[in-house]
């Protein structure tokens, strides 16, 4: 089943866990330390964010491995191009308001 | 005016520099006065809100960012240096209406330098490098994702709209 990607990063545990694996691949086990919750609570959340193609899962001898799916970088190079214009529109407010309080230094 | 944003994914740093056409006592207090905070620090049709704002090294702002359709997201700002007219540094983070940090995360490192400088034409002109530092790539996507996707559309018409009409030069 594919998912939606916002699916994946609304609930907090699931970004606590994208959040875990920038920082490199991790088993299922040294994930769930991280967590009260059970392992099968755990698990759970990494086959949605598996389903949402965010993490990926890799065999490495006798261990599963779970990363950071590279390939949705390209949807957060979508994400940091809306965050400049958010910027970009907030300066531009800015130079509104420097503006206004540029009149009224000078009415003073 | 200049304007540039560069991010460093390895760093998951983003530094973000504006040219503003004002003296520095101007910039700086649109920066660090609530009054003023509020009538730009949300793109419109965004509104920012300082619910309480201390205003020194160890004190903090809460403030929240409204949406049209009456979504509410509130961050907090804490203080960690102030030096006038030059440089404030903080840490923020996603909160709750009383201030409370999300748990899951640190928060992010924001650095912000004030410069004047003499134009060509012997104007004023104000610089503003402001340097984020995220724990994660993982918290700037929720980051973004939390504040603003569904004003996202909306605060596009609304820069097409300023541009339009000619209030942006």
């Amino acid at each position: 089943m594919k998912r939606d990607i916002y699916q994946g990063i609304a609930d907090p545990t699931r970004r606590a866990i994208l959040s875990l694996l920038v920082l490199g691949a991790m088993t299922p086990n040294a994930l769930a330390e991280h967590f009260k919750m059970t392992r099968q609570g755990v698990s759970n959340h990494i086959k949605i964010l598996t389903e949402c193609e965010l993490v990926k899962q890799e065999q490495q001898g006798r261990e599963i491995y779970y990363s950071l799916e590279i390939k949705k970088m390209k949807e957060i190079d979508r994400w940091l191009d809306k965050f400049r214009k958010i910027w970009e529109t907030q300066f531009n407010q800015l130079d509104d308001v420097l503006l206004t309080m540029k009149k009224k230094s000078r009415l003073r | 005016m200049l304007f540039e944003f560069v991010v460093d994914k390895d760093k998951t740093t983003i530094v973000i520099t504006r040219e503003f056409d004002a003296a520095l006592s101007l910039v700086w207090d649109a920066f660090t006065k609530k009054e003023y905070l509020d009538q730009w620090g949300a793109p419109k049709p965004w509104i920012a809100k300082t619910k309480s704002m201390e205003f020194k090294t160890g004190g903090r702002r809460l403030y929240s960012m409204s949406g049209p359709e009456g979504q509410e997201h509130w961050s907090i700002q804490d203080y960690t240096s102030i030096s006038p007219k030059t440089n404030i540094q903080y840490i923020s983070n996603f909160a709750d209406k009383d201030g409370n940090p999300a748990p899951q995360f640190k928060g992010s490192l924001n650095n912000l330098d004030f410069r004047e400088a003499k134009s060509a034409g012997d104007n004023t002109v104000t610089t503003v490098t402001i340097t984020i530092k995220y724990e994660s790539l993982a918290v700037l996507e929720m980051m973004i994702e939390k504040g603003f996707r569904e004003g996202m559309t909306l605060t596009l018409h609304n820069l097409e709209r300023l541009i339009l009409t000619g209030a942006l030069k």
